[in-house]
């Protein structure tokens, strides 16, 4: 049995093998690292690609020219890479089904292929661009007025602290805790399905920059203790009568109860 | 149950139809009662939790004095923890050592006492009223009705209160001026301003989907009353296609190019309505869910709300800022008894409420 | 060592019962007897926690400044520095964040508010349940009703100081409501706030009313309170030996001193670890009070969230007819009066009314001083399900924003079922209440006649199987069948032998139908005659 499958496979096979295993990875990490260095940079094949991605996943309700149908899906001429960065970045796109609240789910594609769909986009008008990463440094930003810009624009839908909020017939503006510096900075800029369009005109870069280190920092959580979903007034009522009340009524029926 | 001593037989359980009370149930001891080993442990326990209270008033003392609170989410944070649970052994353990002594070592046979009824006795009474009587021929009004004497008495304590209730009560009224409620800081050439840095707004900034937060331009440099004025004086800013807009008879020109002002304060109890759905263009208060329509003149479609967001008439000076016309054409804000009394026309002069 | 104790208290007391007759207030007091009952101490709860806010509000004023004159935060927190806000708010952040137990203590004495408030409404449904409002204590009913609308005064001013913006959205909710009122509303407005809103004396006069009106009041009221239960002796539950005319208990000195006492530090340190571990009310997370922001899930503390509910729930439209009216070009918001003033009255009138109520159905001139079970007054049990439920739909309204974030629902949706449930829900659960306190009172009187079930199955020689049925203690029999029949009232005739109708006839008239309404449909407990019988069908 032995000589059987020495004869047949040659000793330094499993090496080289290995080798080559990691000389793909190796490949892939520089390909993917590639394509998000070179983020701003559009190549034409990257257009190509993109309007390849296009039709086989959005031209169904988007169109091939991506001029929108009528009662599906709006037109995304002028939208800008940042809305498609946005969309599809965060498993929005391609929706389930039409309607108003896109819900957020598991995101379809790789980040090169998401930059080639926005790429195809941003080249059928000109639209929003993808922040760069000092754009969107919660380092370089400045919470207190982060806060003050939140609170007036934001907070009404989002929660205080971005915790979320209900809107109308069963609508919501989600929480913003697990989404990426970057795409808050794209939503504000595009104003995605029922979220108002907040241009540079309206919030400053820089503001929109103090409004992510705002949100940055909340992630430290609260200086009180846990934070009860920081739903607020109903929260703490609710907790308060089955932890508080309930705890102490428990220790009624024992103060009262007889011993053994 | 079955350890209840029966005190009487079953026939007598009831009598000539009526139903006897079996009397206090039996008492069983408490093992504490009845083995005095069970009784040690039990003060053992409870000079135990006395302890625990001891070393939970020390703990909270060594914390205050060894923490050093610094301004920051983590340290706050760790001190509230560290000082909450020692607090809670602090009080915790006496609490919970004297409630162990009264339920394991303490009288638990229990005892009967009679009541009595709350009515004084008969006797009593009649002493009590033949002391008034006395009381009263004592005060000599008995000997005639002398109703001029009580008739001036009432009054005069009736109406003293007044004399110290009236300057409080108008005192603590200012200037009594209700008629601010009327008008806000909104004149003819007050130009939009961001709220809340107060930068101005040009036409050209308001994209179709925006919405901006606005005040009057000037209240932010108010040295009095600023948000008193800013109560009245919040505006939102929307731009829709003009295609999706209809415009109101009689305020076509209150409005351009899709860019339209409403106030911000709720025509049901005054909140902020902030909520501004992009798509369905419909504006959300978030206090009481009044929705209004702002493609059709802000008019309540759902909710507790009664009349449509007053709209301010705007448009655009000769530099590309966004301006108002005049004040709003109503009182702005929750309604009250007389707000359509007195003239629905703006304040023409510039006059109240600025610095 | 233990002689000289004894002197040394023997001198004292000497000393002050020369002074003071001291020696009669012990002689009333200290072997005073309270039944045990852990249902009893839901009134403590609300003493406790209200002691725990006077304590830890103590700490608070040394550090709370009640001003609303504007200054820029010096200290570090990173979302607070430099931001223009009132004094009254920056006192708030120092207390908070600089001073070392500022926080624990600020956290405390909200939580203990929030449990005064529900304590004092498990309170009051346990003596509403019980019947413990009956003559003598229709007095102590209303003192105790009176607190718990203190109670709700003291929460919204205490709440409504830091100047945040969530409170203060609900002051501007108050003003909106005040304005409401007709010819005179825009005035108390302005009263209120010296001025339009919000005015600069708002918070120093909040201030005064939570610290020294209402807390005065309070105590005053507990004192009066507590006096009555000492004077009329606690209530007790039915069982063997407890009569009308007697109390059967422990003495206060010394177990419900221990107890009672101990169970002051068992409040404290429950109070103590939930503020330590849960945060509550982060006004830095809200900012200074400014008209112009508002968040998401703008709620007020969950005992003022009735009157938000009802706000919410009350259309502004009903079809295309308005609830806002104009007559003669005077503007009527029923639609805030409806669910802010005129309900809210109705419905706390009717509460603090109910012990005359109740007594004009039952004719009973007694006292009473032994608890009814309630399942053996089913229409009370009911009318008490039917306001709770009531004051749940509406508690569930002033928060349908969170409830649809929370389950994904629409908030439409939850407003207009619960238009339906606020009429539907407290007439069903009536009737469902009352008719499961039917099935509890036959199922009692089952006990009685035929005993407990064992699950021991037995086989006559016959060949009937049958189960054994345990007879009952004469303990058990006596808690099922204490409470006696009552029948509904019977009232003179209408017309006198002359044939002249009755003065008093309507009044009475009004009086048969209500206690008809509670006692006509009713379950006799079994009589001695049908014991007899049961117990001879048996054998």
């Amino acid at each position: 049995m032995n000589s059987l499958a020495r004869r047949r496979y040659s000793k330094s096979a499993p090496v080289i093998l290995v080798l080559a295993l990691l000389m793909a990875l190796t490949a892939l990490g520089f390909a993917a690292s590639a394509s998000t260095a070179e983020a701003s940079t559009t190549s034409a094949s990257d257009i190509e690609e993109g309007e390849k991605l296009f039709a086989a996943n959005c031209a169904s309700c988007h169109g091939l020219d991506a001029q929108g149908t009528d009662g599906v899906a709006p037109s995304l001429v002028g939208v800008g890479a940042a809305a498609v960065d946005f969309q599809v970045g965060t498993g929005r796109m391609p929706m389930q089904q039409s309607g108003p609240q896109v819900q957020e789910k598991q995101v379809q594609f790789s980040q090169e292929e998401i930059l080639q769909l926005a790429a195809f986009v941003a080249s059928l008008g000109d639209g929003p661009a993808i922040p760069t990463p000092e754009m969107v440094d919660a380092a370089l930003g400045n919470p207190a007025v982060g806060m003050e810009i939140f609170r007036t624009n934001c907070a009404m839908c989002h929660g205080s602290v971005g915790g979320g909020g209900a809107l109308t017939q069963g609508k919501f503006a989600p929480n913003l805790w697990s989404t990426s510096p970057t795409h808050i900075y794209e939503a504000m800029l595009v104003g995605p399905q029922s979220m108002p369009v907040f241009n540079d005109a309206n919030i400053t870069p820089e503001n929109k920059r103090n409004i992510i280190a705002y949100l940055e920092f909340q992630q430290d959580g609260s200086p009180g203790g846990l934070k009860l979903g920081t739903i607020g007034p109903v929260a703490e009522g609710f907790w308060g009568w089955l932890v508080g009340l309930g705890l102490i009524i428990a220790s009624t029926i024992y103060v009262g109860a007889r011993a053994s | 149950m079955s350890t209840d001593e029966k005190q009487h037989s079953p026939s007598e359980q009831h009598v000539d139809g009526e139903w006897v009370d079996p009397g206090v149930p039996y008492h069983r001891p408490r093992r504490s009662d009845s083995d005095p080993k069970a009784a040690k442990r039990a003060e053992r326990q409870v000079a135990a939790l006395f302890g625990v209270s001891i070393l939970g008033t020390i703990a909270t003392l060594v914390v205050y004095f060894t923490q050093n609170q610094t301004e920051d989410v983590e340290s706050i944070r760790l001190v509230n923890v560290l000082l909450g649970i020692s607090l809670c052994f602090a009080m915790l353990g006496i609490g919970i050592g004297a409630v162990h002594w009264a339920r394991t070592l303490m009288r638990d046979h229990e005892m009967v006492e009679e009541r009595h009824a709350m009515r004084t006795s008969d006797e009593s009474r009649e002493v009590a009223i033949q002391y008034l009587k006395d009381g009263a021929e004592d005060s000599g009004l008995t000997t005639n009705r002398r109703t001029l004497l009580k008739g001036s008495l009432i009054t005069a304590v009736a109406i003293a209160p007044l004399a110290v209730l009236v300057p409080q009560i108008g005192n603590m009224g200012g200037d009594w001026n209700v008629a601010k409620f009327r008008h806000t800081m909104w004149a003819k050439g007050t130009r939009l301003a961001r709220d809340p840095d107060g930068s101005l707004i040009k036409a050209s900034d308001v994209t179709i989907g925006s919405v901006f937060h606005v005040i009057p331009d000037g209240l932010n440099e108010l040295e009095h009353g600023k948000l008193e004025e800013k109560a009245k004086a919040i505006v939102l800013l929307i731009r829709l296609d003009p295609r999706d807009l209809n415009l109101q008879p009689g305020k076509e020109d209150w409005s351009f190019d899709g860019i339209i002002a409403y106030s911000k304060i709720c025509t049901h109890v005054g909140c902020p309505v902030a909520l501004y759905e992009q798509q369905t263009h419909h504006l959300l208060c978030p206090c009481h869910q009044s929705t209004f329509d702002v493609a059709n003149g802000a008019k309540v479609v759902f909710g507790p709300a009664k009349r449509p967001l007053p709209q301010l008439p705007i448009a655009v000076d000769g530099e590309g800022y966004i301006v108002a016309q005049s004040d709003f054409h109503e009182p702005v804000g929750p309604s009250y008894w007389d707000r359509l009394k007195g003239g629905s026309s703006p304040a023409p002069s510039t006059e109240e409420g600025h610095a | 060592m233990g002689a000289k104790v004894n002197t040394a208290v023997a001198g004292t007391s000497n000393w002050v019962d020369e002074r003071t007759t001291i020696g009669g207030f012990v002689k009333f007091f200290a072997r005073k007897l309270f039944p045990d009952h852990w249902s009893f101490m839901l009134g403590e709860i609300a003493l406790y926690s209200f002691l725990v806010l006077v304590i830890t509000g103590i700490f608070l004023t040394a550090f709370f400044v009640p001003s609303m004159d504007i200054v820029h935060y010096e200290g570090e927190f990173a979302t607070m520095h430099g931001v223009e806000m009132s004094k009254a708010f920056e006192s708030t952040l120092v207390t908070s964040f600089q001073v070392p137990g500022g926080m624990l203590v600020r956290q405390m004495h909200h939580w203990s508010a929030l449990l005064f408030t529900a304590a004092i409404v498990t309170h009051m449904a346990r003596v509403f349940f019980t019947g413990a409002f009956r003559k003598p204590r229709e007095i102590n009913w209303l003192v105790g009703f009176t607190l718990m609308i203190l109670s709700l005064a003291a929460g919204f001013t205490g709440y409504s100081l830091p100047d945040d913006v969530l409170s203060g959205n609900g002051l501007r909710i108050i003003d909106g409501v005040v304005k409401s009122i007709p010819l005179i509303g825009t005035y108390i407005s302005y009263w209120l706030f010296g001025g339009e809103f919000p005015g600069e004396v708002l918070i120093p006069r909040m201030f005064t009313a939570h610290i020294l009106l209402v807390p005065g009041l309070i105590l005053g009221l507990i004192a009066v309170h507590l006096f009555l239960v000492f004077l009329h002796k606690h209530t007790q539950y039915p069982g063997g030996g407890r009569k009308d005319t007697n109390v059967v208990g422990l003495p206060l000195f010394p177990v419900y001193m221990a107890k009672a006492g101990g169970f002051f530090f068992v409040v404290f340190g429950v109070i103590a670890l939930i503020a330590g571990l849960f945060t509550i009310n982060p006004v830095w997370n809200y900012g200074p009070y400014d008209p112009s922001p508002v968040s998401a899930g703008t709620q007020p503390d969950w005992y003022i969230l009735f009157i938000d509910g009802g706000l919410r729930l009350m259309p502004g439209w009903i079809g295309s007819f308005p609830m806002e009216w104009v007559i003669g070009g005077y503007t009527l918001p029923l639609n805030i009066l409806i669910p802010a003033v005129i309900l809210p009255g109705l419905f706390f009138t009717f509460l603090a009314v109910y012990p005359w109520l109740e007594a004009l159905a039952t004719g009973d001139r007694g006292e009473r001083h032994v608890l009814d079970r309630p399942r053996n007054v089913p229409v009370r049990t009911g009318i008490g399900v039917g306001l709770i439920s009531f004051y749940v739909v509406l508690v569930i309204e002033g928060s349908n924003d969170i409830v649809a974030l929370l389950f994904h629902l629409s908030l439409n949706d939850i407003t207009l079922l619960n238009r339906v449930l606020i009429f539907a829900l407290p007439i069903l659960s009536f009737l469902i209440t009352r008719r499961i306190c039917y099935g509890l009172q036959r199922k009692d009187r089952e006990l009685v006649l035929h005993g407990h079930e064992t699950g021991r199955i037995v086989r006559h020689e016959h060949g009937e199987y049958i189960e054994v049925h345990e007879p009952l203690s004469e303990q058990e029999v006596w808690l099922r069948v204490q409470h006696g029949d009552i029948a509904p009232l019977e009232i003179e005739p209408e017309f006198n032998h002359r044939g002249v109708r009755r003065k008093g006839y309507r009044f009475d008239r009004f009086r048969r139908r209500l206690s008809r309404f509670y006692y006509e449909q009713r379950i006799q407990p079994v009589t001695p005659e049908e014991y007899e019988a049961a117990k001879h069908a048996h054998h």
